[in-house]
């Protein structure tokens, strides 16, 4: 992984699980909650969009596909909770494996527009099919988390466990990217016919990357539905999915930090605006916007830069001074 | 596959019989030709001639319309680019293109891949095998870089590279792949003539190797100089071969280049 | 009502909607035949058309003609801004990018659409009443007549525009080739402002013919636009008379899936089309077959 991303990262595990100690405020760990899950959601769709040069606009799909298969089975059916977390992250991944197929062979703005689609019908379907999913005003009376005997039905609780699951993907997505597979990827996203005339086989990492950010947002999206015990059509439709790309791209695409970042910043901003729900919308678009317009390599990486270039100047002019 | 396999008549890689159209256009037109290996084999032919396309009809780039290409006894028409190079034909490409996104070093390691096989789950876990390997990817990559006096470099980004350099890399990423064949696609177009005797030595070196080479070059002075073979190709197909000097001399190969 | 004048009604009603997807089609076929681009924006040019009429007609009493053309002329105004505005500074200049500020737009429009006017539906009444037609047992109402009659001069006077006044022609040199296009001296950066200002245009007179049958919000925006997406693609991307068979073609098919089968899954419909046709013939049904790629 390297040392200075050792280092970073256990900087910031140490100052997630702190937090919690100066907290009181309930709604506060709740939205704190919802970022380690949306990270976890970015930094798969950061590994497709970053790596496999795909972007996709339909990811909140898969975020719902996990809160409802966990919600219906659990709540429905009386299915375990833990096991049907992993059928549902199974199942979607399969989904995504199999729609993945034909869309990846497309090209890039009709990528966009199928996995736009795709999300569509989802949510579609989400409404139509009532009698299971619950329709329009949602599906209530999900059971908690639990492992063994102890339910996590606390804000507090949920907290540790997110951000362990959080702090969890980030240390194997870095560890994937510093591998032979990380390294591949690179290369693929980077320079295609090359990477594959240097033998490898971006059909198959493409795939296998865009089914894994489906079963990552599936997995956030189960968990999700654990933690809030109420879900509805509203929270998985495309506007979570240009919420997440926005995410990505504010980040920069390939950076796994920025993507921490620009989760932590589109999650807790509309926070801050009090009264602006209306604006929230108007908000993001003008940030999507301005990122790509003036920032296209992302936010920031374009902060780090701005960064290192004064702190290179400064530099020189100290020695400059020592010269003269 | 054996290393040793070579077809009946020992060629190591045969075309026979190609043909590739875009749109109307035929490229490559009912073109046979066939290798020996441990040889510098260069093809020569005007601008249009189908050269490249050759290269990328060899590698599974484009598909031929009909005919089929035999390696080691192997028909690889219609195998993807990356089972081709597994199978062990590597390239360069007249515009170098080298992973810009990653150091000089890296851009070797990933040449390797095909010889390779830490996966995913050692990757995200970062077991004890995988990083085993990836030791010995790197210290291969090395002296790869050593070969191809780029060792100084091996922590700079391609962009900061000189040219000659920058074609040196992508022939070291190709060479970490290990290839029965090297395809060389107009390595000395843009060098000086210093760089380029510094590249025809290098070739030369590979080939004392044992390394079957096929170059693709416009730059007559090093084609005569190193080659064992040439081929020339006027409009998608052969039109003469032999020995440098005498290929030199075939009236048809001078008309195509001058012109009628 | 018999089950022939029945399907005819839903075919009717199909091509009326047909029209206006494939107005909103060749929106899409105009920008990218200029630009390369999708124009994720196109749908919001739709949804502005449809409002922008209803504060110019309803809410500021303007006339009904005058209102019309102050609204085409203003959401051209908003196409010819988004491209000098945004895409024309954009730092990079990489497709994908550029397809995803238009998305950023769309996001902008609609935002701003909120809190200018509000979340909730409104129309204005139909250009000429509401009492409707009978023709060989099927309904048709007034409005519909008008969408048929706009859509057809609006295809009309682009196809003439197209292959006989000088800009169209120059703008079907850059659809082909902008480097040679530049080499001969034809301005393409203006012909590229034209095209997002022509796309604006149609887009609202889509949106302004639409609204008295089907009411205008907010959020109508992304619907119309992937659904006019998906019949440019159904047709053949980047040609006009693929634009307009796929506008038609989906809006029967809508139409009559709906009335046949069932009405809910009316819209999964559009998008389940575009999928399969991305999938499985991208060239759509009017395009030729795609280059052998690697």
């Amino acid at each position: 992984m390297g040392k200075r991303n050792k280092i970073y990262l256990i900087l910031y595990a140490l100052g997630i699980f702190v937090i919690p100690v100066f907290l009181r405020n309930n709604y506060h760990l709740m939205v704190l909650n919802v970022t380690a899950l949306n990270i976890v959601v970015v930094i798969g769709l950061n590994l497709l969009i970053g790596y496999a040069g795909q972007i996709s606009l339909g990811h909140a799909a898969f975020f719902g596909l996990g809160a409802y298969l966990s919600g219906i089975l659990t709540t429905t059916y009386g299915f375990p909770v833990g096991p049907t977390m992993i059928l549902a992250v199974l199942i979607t991944g399969t989904v995504a494996y199999v729609i993945g197929i034909p869309t990846l062979k497309l090209e890039g703005h009709y990528l966009v527009m199928a996995t736009l689609g795709f999300n569509i019908i989802v949510y579609i379907m989400m409404i139509q099919l009532d009698r299971v999913t619950g329709g329009p005003s949602g599906f209530a009376g999900i059971p908690p988390l639990r492992i063994g005997g102890f339910v996590f039905n606390s804000d507090r609780k949920i907290y540790y466990l997110f951000w362990t699951i959080s702090v969890g993907v980030l240390l194997l997505s870095l560890n994937l990217i510093r591998s032979r597979v990380g390294r591949a990827m690179a290369a693929l996203s980077h320079n295609e016919v090359a990477a594959k005339c240097a033998g490898i086989d971006t059909e198959k990492y493409k795939i296998n990357l865009f089914a894994c950010s489906a079963a990552l947002a599936s997995l956030a999206g189960s968990l999700y539905a654990h933690y809030i015990t109420f879900i509805s059509p509203g929270t998985f439709s495309i506007f979570y999915s240009l919420q997440i790309v926005t995410m990505v791209l504010v980040g920069g695409m390939g950076s796994l930090w920025g993507s921490v970042f620009g989760a932590f910043l589109l999650t807790l901003l509309p926070e801050f605006l009090h009264g602006v729900k209306d604006f929230s919308v108007l908000i993001h678009g003008l940030v999507l916007m301005g990122v790509l317009v003036f920032f296209p390599q992302g936010l920031f990486p374009g902060i780090l830069q701005a960064w290192m270039r004064r702190r290179e100047s400064v530099q020189a002019e100290t020695a400059g001074g020592k010269g003269t | 596959m054996r290393a040793d396999t070579y077809a009946s008549n020992g060629s190591i890689l045969e075309a026979q019989g190609v043909t590739l159209r875009f749109g109307g256009l035929e490229a490559l037109n009912g073109l046979s030709l066939s290798l020996k290996p441990h040889q510098i084999v260069s093809i020569i032919g005007p601008n249009g001639a189908g050269k490249t396309t050759l290269l990328n009809a060899i590698t599974g780039v484009y598909v031929p319309d009909s005919g089929d290409i035999v390696f080691r006894g192997q028909s690889i028409v219609g195998l993807k680019p990356f089972e081709i190079a597994a199978l062990g034909i590597s390239r360069t490409f007249q515009q170098t293109q080298l992973f810009s996104n990653m150091t000089v070093l890296e851009n070797v390691m990933v040449g390797m891949h095909p010889r390779t096989r830490s996966g995913f789950l050692g990757g995200i876990f970062h077991l004890p095998g995988e990083r085993k390997a990836e030791r010995e990817i790197r210290e291969r990559a090395e002296s790869f870089l050593d070969f191809f006096n780029l060792v100084t470099k091996a922590d700079r980004m391609p962009s900061h590279i000189f040219i000659a350099e920058q074609r040196r890399l992508e022939m070291a990423r190709a060479m970490a792949g290990e290839p029965a064949i090297l395809l060389l696609d107009e390595p000395a177009a843009g060098l000086n003539i210093q760089e380029t005797e510094t590249m025809g030595d290098l070739i030369l070196k590979l080939k004392g190797n044992g390394q079957t080479i096929v170059l693709v070059e416009h730059n007559m002075h090093l084609v005569m100089g190193i080659s064992d073979w040439l081929i020339v190709l006027h409009h998608g197909s052969k039109i003469g071969e032999g020995l440098p000097e005498a290929v030199q001399k075939d009236s048809r190969v001078v008309e195509a280049y001058l012109g009628r | 009502m018999s089950l022939a004048s029945m399907v005819l009604q839903f075919i009717i009603s199909g091509l009326t909607s047909g029209s206006t997807y494939a107005l909103i089609a060749i929106g899409f076929s105009i920008i990218h035949n200029a630009t390369g681009i999708v124009n994720f924006a196109q749908g919001e040019f739709v949804m502005l058309g449809g409002i922008g009429m209803i504060s110019f007609y309803s809410f500021a009493k303007v006339p009904m003609l005058l209102a019309f053309f102050l609204t085409v002329f203003s959401v051209a105004v908003v196409g010819f801004l988004l491209e000098r505005g945004p895409i024309r500074h954009a730092k990079s200049k990489e497709i994908l990018v550029l397809v995803m500020i238009t998305v950023g737009a769309s996001i902008v429009i609609k935002g701003l659409s909120m809190v200018f006017w509000g979340k909730n539906p409104m129309t204005f009444p139909p250009f000429s009443g509401e009492t409707p037609l009978l023709f060989l047992g099927a309904v048709v109402m007034p409005q519909s007549l008008w969408i048929f009659g706009i859509t057809v001069s609006v295809v009309v006077a682009l196809h003439y525009k197209y292959r006989r006044t000088m800009t169209g022609k120059a703008m079907r040199a850059v659809a082909a080739s902008r480097r040679s296009a530049l080499l001969i001296g034809i301005p393409v950066d203006r012909m590229i402002l034209l095209s997002f200002t022509l796309s604006g245009s149609l887009g609202a007179v889509a949106g302004i013919i639409l609204t008295p049958m089907t009411t205008a919000s907010y959020d109508m925006g992304v619907m119309l636009g992937v659904k006019g997406f998906s019949a440019a693609i159904l047709g053949g991307y980047g040609s006009m008379p693929g634009a307009v068979v796929g506008g038609l073609l989906l809006g029967v098919m809508e139409s009559l899936a709906a009335g046949l089968i069932s009405s809910e899954y009316k819209d999964a419909l559009a998008f389940l089309l575009l999928l399969l046709v991305l999938f499985f013939r991208p060239s759509g049904l009017l395009g030729m077959g795609r280059l052998r790629r690697v």
